[in-house]
This record gives structure tokens, C-alpha cells and sequence, in this order.
């Protein structure tokens, strides 16, 4: 490998923090969750010419439970949407979104009474993809994007991402905010 | 999967989907299950309903094409002849010789590179990973086609009212008849794997039986029903685009189970290959476009130059053009079945109305009819045979 030679003393001194980014940057594991066409390149990202596992993402994962990323791919309809929203919900944290996909990022050529006009107005959305559908190339430059913003961030504290939830509201105090 | 018991505690009802690996998308099941049979079955769907009829009655003739690359997302140029067609009939076109051999070449390929998602996705559903990697193999040389010829992978829009915008460039020969030749390998292996594989063989002979009568009687069409031993295509029964004059046979099984459903497909491809073949052979240098001065604008050089085609240019893009009064219904053979669109003018440039008719909201209806009585493991099978695509269901 060429690796031992680099450490001579199969010793590696790092933080925590750069470990732990690393692990999860280099296994990310997607959720099934094909919607429309953008699924077909989502498909076709993992098979034989693309190879998604050159990335650590080709573990498809049918349940949420055992999921860390979903990628968006389809236009999302008002009656997906709660479905979409409950499915996030199960996935364990960390955990994060890809939006793929002009219709999952802002509704795409679709805007009509049917589609949700953006994902992000839904679950919190760290890398949207353009294009109808974006070629598999621009969706690993996508996860690998999202491997970058992995890498960035800190152990404890305030994630980078937006939080899913809602900021929550300011602890009771007696003193009114002068700001 | 969410489980509820009736109040007799006899039977369990299941919710399988939207968000399943194996129903093709975001199809839901409300199964009600006695121990693992199958009591009833009961398809909800709506999850990718898209609005797509009312977004095309607000876009230009033109602009709809777009749309519908996105119905079939599997087979874009299947459903761009379908809508172009009616378009075509509406206007009373005549479309040029090259034109049309084109056309049959990339319907034709469109037909293959769908099965072959169908093949893959249908032998993961049932437990064979590696054919979906061989069969991605070859549909990403059909997928360069596609980028070939329009610049795009999946969604290409390539067909235009009246023929074509461009010609096809000069790689395009070659690259498809490279692709012949190493096509009938490729289909070799993956009969290798599934056609005389004994677990393949198990799940699917005898499984999801649909007699002839009963086929016709669902409406189904493509290879849902020519697995059932009926012997009707579109492409032979109101031949469009030329296709008289292929020679080319239309495959039927005989006990309309799920092994039939895929042998036909198979020899389909096969067929495809054969009809490409002749196309090739007949193609000869021409024009591409209708002799109509309303359908493409001028060349650019003369739009610079000339101020009355920068005036035609102008109107082409802007407003469109506008199909006489009336209403036209054209159906093809997509790969799914029989596809159709039915287009209403009312002599503006934007259509007062576009209805689909879709093959694969139709064959689910034959779901529940081969499902009930059996195991539920057998829905998958069943769901992977009659081939769907949700964005055509919900549209």
C-alpha cells in the first residue's frame, strides 16, 4: 500500500474531530428514495460506469433507520411531502440532504398547484444539484461537496447545516430583551 | 411498512410503499394479508401526481415537448413521438424521409434502454444484483446516443413538431452500430444469468397468471398482454413513422405469467436490434424538417442578414405556431404499451387541452388480479412484470 511508510511506527496522531469527520465523510450511506426521473441518474450513479462506491455511498439503504443521507431526487408532490418530512424524521442523526435536481431544488419547470416549489421548504437542505436531470457527474461533484462541508464540521456546538428543527424559542426570562 | 389487524385478528393489513425499494418508485399497496397469502390488494397512488395535462395547457405547442420527457422518464422519445405525432396529425403535416428512419432508430433504442432498467430493477427486486450492473452497462452506450444527438442523458427532447431541429451529427452511425455489435453479447449474458437460473425460474413460472380474455378485458397493452398470447402492437396494428415496411415480429408468450412477461421482453430487444439494423441500412442523406415556414426559424446567417426572417424568427420564438381548429388522438408503442395523447386546439398557439393516455396507470389495474390469492412476496415479482413507471401513472 505505501501507507506503513508514511507511519513508521503504526502510530497516527489526529483529533477527534478529524476522525470522526473523516468515518462519516467516507461512509455515507444514501436512503432509497428515488421520486421521479432524477432517480433513473441516481440509478445509473451507481452502476457500473459511475461507480458511487469510488465515493463510500453505494450502500443503498431500503429503511431510513440505517440511512445518514437522502438524496432528493424527483420533484416532490404535495402528497409526498408529508411522507418525505416523516422519512427524514427517521433517519438517526447525523444526518444530511442532498437536493437533486432542478424540480427538488426550486420546483423545476413544474410550477403548478401539484409541486412542492424546493425541498428545502420542507427538510433542511445542505447541496442542491441543478439540472433536469443532473448527469451523475454533477451529482458525485454534489456528494463530494457535501464530504467537503463534513470535513468542516466541529465535534461539539452549532453544526454548519441548518438545523432541522425550528431555533428554539428563548428561555423564559423576566428581563424583556432590549434588542 | 405500517400494520393494523381487523378487528377479527384473521387477517393483517399492510401499507407497502410509498417509499419502497421494489414498487418503481412511489407506488403505494394497501395489502390485507391472511398468514402470507394475499386477500386484497388495493394500489393508492397520487404520490408524484405532477400536474403535467395542466402544465401543458399552459405552454406553447412547442414548450410541451419538454413535458413530456418527464411522463415516461424511462423512455423520453417514446413519449415525445407520441405528443409530436398528434401535434403532426393536427397540422396535417408530411414529415421527411430521414425524418422518419431517424425516428424509428431512436424509438427503437429508447425501447431497449427501457427494458433494460425494467430487467435490472425487476432482477434486483427478485434477488439478482449483478444483472442491474450489466444491464447499466449497456444503457449508458444508449444514454450517449441520447447525449449524442440532443445534449442531454435522460430527458434529450429531440424530436421536434415537423422532424427534427438538427440532423443527427456524423458519430451517430457508428456509435449504434458498434453498439449492434456488442448488444447481442451483452443480451446473452444476462439470459446466461435469469433465463435457465432455477431460483429465477421458481419465482416466476406460475407466478401472476393473467389469461388472454382477462388481459383484454383490463385494457392492457405492450407486454403486459402480449405475454398473455395476444398478439396486438401498435406498431403493426396503426403503423406510424414508417414502420410498415420493417420487418420485425411481435413476440407473445403463451401462459401469461411473470417468465412469460420477461421472455417477451427479451425478444423484443431482439427484435429492436433487427429494426435498428434495417433503419440503418435505409438511411440516406436528406432533409429533416417539414417544408413548413411556421415550424423552424431560418438560418442564422439569413436572420442576421434579412430582415424578414429575423421577423419570422422572432414570431417562431415568441409566440409559437398555431394549429388549425380541431382535435387530434395518436397512439405509439412505447415500451410499456400503447401511449397516446390526445390534443385539443382551438386554434391559438397554446393547447386548450392535452389529455395522456398512459400504458402504465392501465396495466396496474391487472395488479390485484394476479397478486390476490398468492404470496406476498410474489407482489414483487408481479409489480417488476408489468413493468410501471410512476411518473406516467400519476403524471
Amino acid at each position: 500500500m505505501g501507507l506503513e511508510e508514511l507511519v513508521p511506527d503504526g502510530i497516527l496522531t489526529t483529533t477527534v474531530e478529524k476522525m470522526v469527520n473523516w468515518a462519516r465523510r467516507s461512509s455515507l450511506w444514501p436512503a432509497t428514495f428515488g421520486l421521479a426521473c432524477c432517480a433513473i441518474e441516481m440509478m445509473a450513479t451507481s452502476a457500473a460506469r459511475y461507480d458511487l462506491a469510488r465515493f463510500g455511498a453505494e450502500v443503498f439503504r431500503a429503511s431510513p433507520r440505517q440511512a445518514d443521507l437522502m438524496i432528493v431526487a424527483g420533484r416532490v408532490s404535495k402528497k409526498m411531502a408529508p411522507v418525505l418530512k416523516r422519512i427524514y424524521d427517521q433517519m438517526p442523526e447525523p444526518k444530511w440532504v442532498i437536493s437533486m435536481g432542478a424540480c427538488a431544488s426550486c420546483g423545476g419547470i413544474f410550477n403548478n398547484y401539484a409541486i412542492v416549489q424546493g425541498v428545502d421548504t420542507v427538510v433542511p437542505v445542505d447541496v442542491y444539484v441543478p439540472g433536469c436531470p443532473p448527469r451523475p457527474e454533477a451529482l458525485i461533484y454534489g456528494i463530494m461537496k457535501l464530504q467537503e462541508k463534513i470535513d468542516r464540521a466541529p465535534l461539539k456546538g452549532p453544526d454548519p447545516a441548518p438545523m432541522s428543527e425550528p431555533p428554539a424559542p428563548p428561555p423564559p426570562k423576566a428581563s424583556s430583551a432590549s434588542a | 411498512m405500517a400494520i393494523a389487524t381487523s378487528p377479527e385478528f384473521k387477517t393483517i393489513t399492510i401499507n407497502m410503499g410509498p417509499q419502497h425499494p421494489s414498487t418503481h418508485g412511489v407506488l403505494r399497496l394497501v395489502i390485507e394479508l391472511d398468514g402470507e397469502t394475499v386477500v386484497s390488494l388495493k394500489p393508492v397512488i397520487g404520490y408524484l401526481h405532477t400536474g403535467m395535462e395542466k402544465s401543458m395547457e399552459s405552454k406553447t405547442y412547442h414548450k410541451s415537448i419538454t413535458v413530456t420527457d418527464r411522463i415516461d422518464y424511462l423512455s423520453p422519445l417514446g413519449n415525445n413521438m407520441a405528443y409530436v405525432a398528434a401535434v403532426e396529425k393536427l397540422m396535417n403535416l408530411t414529415i421527411p424521409e430521414r425524418a422518419q428512419v431517424i425516428r424509428v432508430i431512436l424509438l427503437e433504442l429508447t425501447r431497449i434502454s427501457s427494458h433494460l432498467v425494467w430487467l435490472g430493477t425487476h432482477a434486483i427486486d427478485l434477488g439478482a444484483m449483478s444483472v442491474f450492473l450489466y444491464c447499466f452497462r449497456e444503457r449508458e452506450k444508449l444514454l450517449d446516443v441520447n447525449d449524442m444527438v440532443a445534449g442531454s442523458r435522460l430527458t434529450p427532447s429531440y424530436f421536434r413538431v415537423g422532424g427534427f431541429f438538427q440532423d443527427v451529427p456524423d458519430t451517430f452511425v457508428p456509435h449504434v452500430r458498434k453498439f449492434l455489435e456488442e448488444f447481442p453479447k451483452a443480451l446473452g449474458e444476462y439470459q446466461n444469468l435469469l433465463t435457465k437460473n432455477r431460483i429465477w425460474m421458481k419465482r416466476t413460472i406460475g407466478v401472476g397468471v393473467l389469461g388472454a380474455e382477462q388481459a383484454i378485458d383490463l385494457c392492457l397493452t405492450g407486454p403486459a398482454l402480449r405475454g398473455s398470447g395476444v398478439r396486438y402492437d401498435v406498431r403493426k396494428a396503426k403503423p406510424y413513422s414508417g414502420y410498415e415496411t420493417y420487418d420485425f415480429e411481435v413476440p407473445t408468450g403463451r401462459n401469461g405469467d411473470v417468465y412469460d412477461r420477461y421472455l417477451c421482453r427479451i425478444e423484443e430487444m431482439k427484435q429492436s436490434l433487427s429494426i435498428v439494423r434495417q433503419g440503418l441500412d435505409r438511411l440516406k442523406p436528406g432533409t429533416v424538417r417539414a417544408d413548413n415556414p411556421y415550424l423552424f426559424p431560418a438560418d442564422r446567417t439569413d436572420v442576421k442578414l434579412n430582415m424578414e426572417e429575423l421577423i419570422y424568427h422572432f414570431k417562431i420564438m415568441s409566440e409559437g405556431y398555431r394549429p388549425p381548429i380541431g382535435d387530434a388522438y395518436f397512439s405509439v408503442e412505447s415500451p410499456k404499451g400503447e401511449l397516446g395523447f390526445y390534443v385539443v386546439s382551438d386554434g391559438s398557439p397554446i393547447p386548450l387541452r392535452t389529455r395522456v393516455r398512459p400504458p402504465s396507470l392501465i396495466n396496474l389495474q391487472a395488479l390485484a388480479d394476479m397478486c390476490i390469492g398468492r404470496m406476498v412476496a410474489d407482489v414483487v415479482a408481479c409489480i417488476g412484470s408489468i413493468d410501471i413507471v410512476l411518473g406516467e401513472v400519476d403524471r
